[in-house]
């Protein structure tokens, strides 16, 4: 069974987000940049499949300029096979990445295609969604668990209020939540490894995909600044100050 | 030349970044107040690569330069000094067995100290031969297929909860081409520890002293040739000064950046510390020399790379510099968080503490300048390039 997991560039979660002067967008001049989160619980999940003898091969891909590259590398490092760039100028938008995986699938064969969630640059948590409406195959979304059996992959899903489990017939697509999996760290010998192993680049044009954009982006703004806090004397003020400062009572 | 670093360098720098703040930084404040030496997490280092970094592939090392050992170790250090001061030690010590033990000490003992199954400790000094290594007393004498070790050790890092100690001791003629290195078994018969020495810093990782009374090791564990042990000795020391400086720049960066952000947040005459000149020229002096130490470590970790002949010179001048300035960093960023910088609940005061002792031990700040001027003014020295 062939596990394809689609990964994403983003800012490294530990750096603090700085919008730039003139809020056209954020400023990601010398900053570090790092696998998607949800997309590394992906990578581990698919490597725990080819582990525990369920998975054959584990492909990676990611979409971007070349520094995506990287990203590839980080998650041959953690165990993926092999690894495919799709070679964009810019990172394109959701429907745009669905619809290049799309492809990829199309030409890959896998029978189950592992995303994060969401992206934690964008946060938009719909590729997952519309590669499934592309495909035609089952969904299951905010994994918390994944099992194969058969033909099937159960999939618990961390819904509002509790777990739910559906069974997808595979060829499937399974998103990634939280607490899916710890991810292992890539080991150094490992690391030296991914060096080694195949890396193919195709552009999008390649792939008979029109890149578009379907959304424009306005304005980037930074959250209010959080104010100090204050300390109040009695119970009186702080119950004063929660009606008609905070309004929260 | 090149002063970036490459693909490589900068994924074993983030992974070492990401351990270093996961499995290390949340715990270095108990480990040095109830003073732990936490070996699980050496053994988590172990399996990812870090306690063989510069060893031979065949025995489980990575075969990695010292430059690439150093911007890892830098990372790790970020997260807790003196658990990363140690695992140099170790990485030294399996350096010395792997490059100078045969093939038999090799085979028993390496596989398991790259993996960090094992541990190593580096015995050289003894309580009257500190500084004046060459003068040591510890003895090996020959006895049919073994050698009978009488002696003590003072201030092993390690000792008593190591598997494996390299030490230097007196097979001949008095000063340093009478001494042997021989790879002991930490649990043969006739090796006593003493007690923890209580310390200022370093308190995740023991220190003790080793007392030898006629311990039997094998012929085979000598390291090299009769004789060759000094030599040894410092070949491992001009790698561990290295990893020492370094330790030293990788706590100065986490230092510096604590105080960076304290400078955002904290507030006094209704403005923010950021604002005030003499403290914003504190802290640009305090990057300035953090970039200075940091290059002439890696410079320095290049030449031995290189096998440059002056390599020991540079490694000595690393270490002299490095250590200082990195000490110096720490003690501004104490300041700039006033008696928060003083008080146990943030990091600043154990970076101090953990860093000061960087500046006396692989060699003291002064031996290093022995070392340095003994090149610059032999007969005839060629000029330092
Ligand atoms: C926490 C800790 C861990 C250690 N770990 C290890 C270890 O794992 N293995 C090991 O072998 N050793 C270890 N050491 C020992 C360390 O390397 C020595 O303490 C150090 O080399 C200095 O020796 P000394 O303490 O005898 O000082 P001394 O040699 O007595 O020096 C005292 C002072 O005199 C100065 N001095 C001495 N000679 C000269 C000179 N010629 N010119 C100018 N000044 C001079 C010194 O610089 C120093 O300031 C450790 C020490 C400590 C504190």
């Amino acid at each position: 069974m062939k596990v394809l997991v689609a990964v994403k560039r983003v800012l490294d979660h530990n750096v603090k987000v700085r919008v730039k002067s003139d809020h056209s967008d954020v400023d990601l001049t010398n900053i570090k940049m790092a696998l998607n989160p949800f997309c590394e619980i992906a990578v581990e999940e698919a490597v725990r499949l080819k582990e525990a003898g369920i998975a054959t091969e584990v492909v990676v891909m990611s979409i971007g300029p070349k520094a995506v590259q990287e990203q590839i590398r980080t998650a041959l490092a953690l165990g993926a096979d092999r690894g495919i760039q799709i070679e964009t100028d810019t990172m394109p938008e959701s429907l745009s990445v669905a619809k290049l995986i799309a492809k990829v699938v199309e030409d890959e064969r896998p029978s189950l295609i592992i995303l994060g969630k969401q992206a934690i640059d964008s946060d938009n948590n719909q590729t997952g969604q519309m590669l499934a409406a592309l495909t035609g195959m089952g969904q299951g979304t905010f994994a918390s668990d994944v099992e194969i059996q058969d033909n099937e992959a159960l999939v618990t899903r961390e819904v509002d209020g509790g777990l739910q489990t559906v069974a997808l017939r595979l060829p499937a697509i399974v998103t990634s939540d939280l607490r899916l999996n710890e991810p292992r760290y890539a080991s150094l010998p490992n690391i030296m490894k991914a060096k080694k192993k195949p890396l193919d680049v195709k552009s999008a044009a390649e792939l008979g995909i029109e890149l578009r954009a379907h959304t424009e982006l306005l304005k980037v703004e930074p959250p209010a600044e959080r104010q100090g806090g204050i300390k109040v004397a009695s119970v009186e003020e702080l119950v004063d100050k929660l009606k008609n400062e905070a309004k929260v009572i | 030349m090149d002063f970036e670093l490459n693909e490589d360098q900068i994924a074993f720098a983030d992974m070492a970044r990401a351990f270093a703040q996961n499995e290390m930084e949340p715990h270095a404040a108990e480990w040095d107040q109830e003073q732990l030496f936490p070996v699980e997490v050496l053994r988590k280092a172990g399996e990812l690569g870090f306690c063989g970094l510069y060893s031979s592939e065949d025995v489980g090392g990575l075969g990695l330069s010292r430059l690439d050992a150093s911007i890892i170790f830098e990372q790790l250090a970020m997260g807790c000094t003196s658990t990363t001061a140690f695992i140099t030690i170790h990485n030294m010590a399996t350096w010395m067995i792997d490059a100078f033990g045969n093939e038999q000490t090799r085979q028993a003992w390496c596989p398991d100290l790259t993996a960090g199954q094992k541990l190593a400790s580096y015995c050289l000094t003894e309580p009257n031969a500190g500084s004046d290594a060459a003068s040591l007393k510890t003895s090996a004498r020959r006895d049919g297929d073994d050698y009978v070790l009488n002696g003590s050790k003072i201030f092993i890092s390690g000792a008593g909860s190591t598997d494996v100690l390299v030490v230097m001791a007196r097979t001949g003629e008095e000063g340093p081409k009478g001494i042997s290195a021989f790879a002991v078994d930490a649990k043969a018969a006739g090796i006593t520890y003493g007690r923890k020495e209580d310390k200022m810093g370093w308190n995740s990782q023991p220190t003790r002293m080793i007392t030898f009374e006629d311990v039997r090791v094998p012929a085979s564990a000598l390291l090299g040739n009769e004789g060759d042990g000094f030599k040894i000795a410092m070949k491992g020391l001009d790698g561990g000064r290295i990893n020492i400086a370094t330790c030293s720049v990788g706590t100065a960066q986490a230092a510096l950046n604590k105080a960076t952000e304290y400078m955002h947040e904290r507030k006094q005459f209704g403005k923010s510390l950021a604002s005030f000149q003499a403290l914003q020229f504190k802290l640009a002096d305090m990057a300035t020399d953090l970039v200075a130490a940091r290059q002439m470590v890696r410079l320095a970790a290049s030449k031995l790379d290189a096998g440059h002949a002056d390599k020991t010179t540079y490694c000595a001048m690393a270490k002299r510099f490095a250590t200082d300035a990195c000490y110096d960093i720490c003690d501004e960023a104490l300041q700039i968080f006033g008696g928060n910088g003083y008080i146990k609940e943030y990091p600043m005061e154990r970076y101090l503490r953990d860093n000061r002792v960087h500046r006396i031990l692989e060699g003291t700040n002064e031996i290093m300048r022995v070392i340095i001027s003994r090149r610059l003014l032999m007969q005839d020295a060629a000029e330092i390039l």
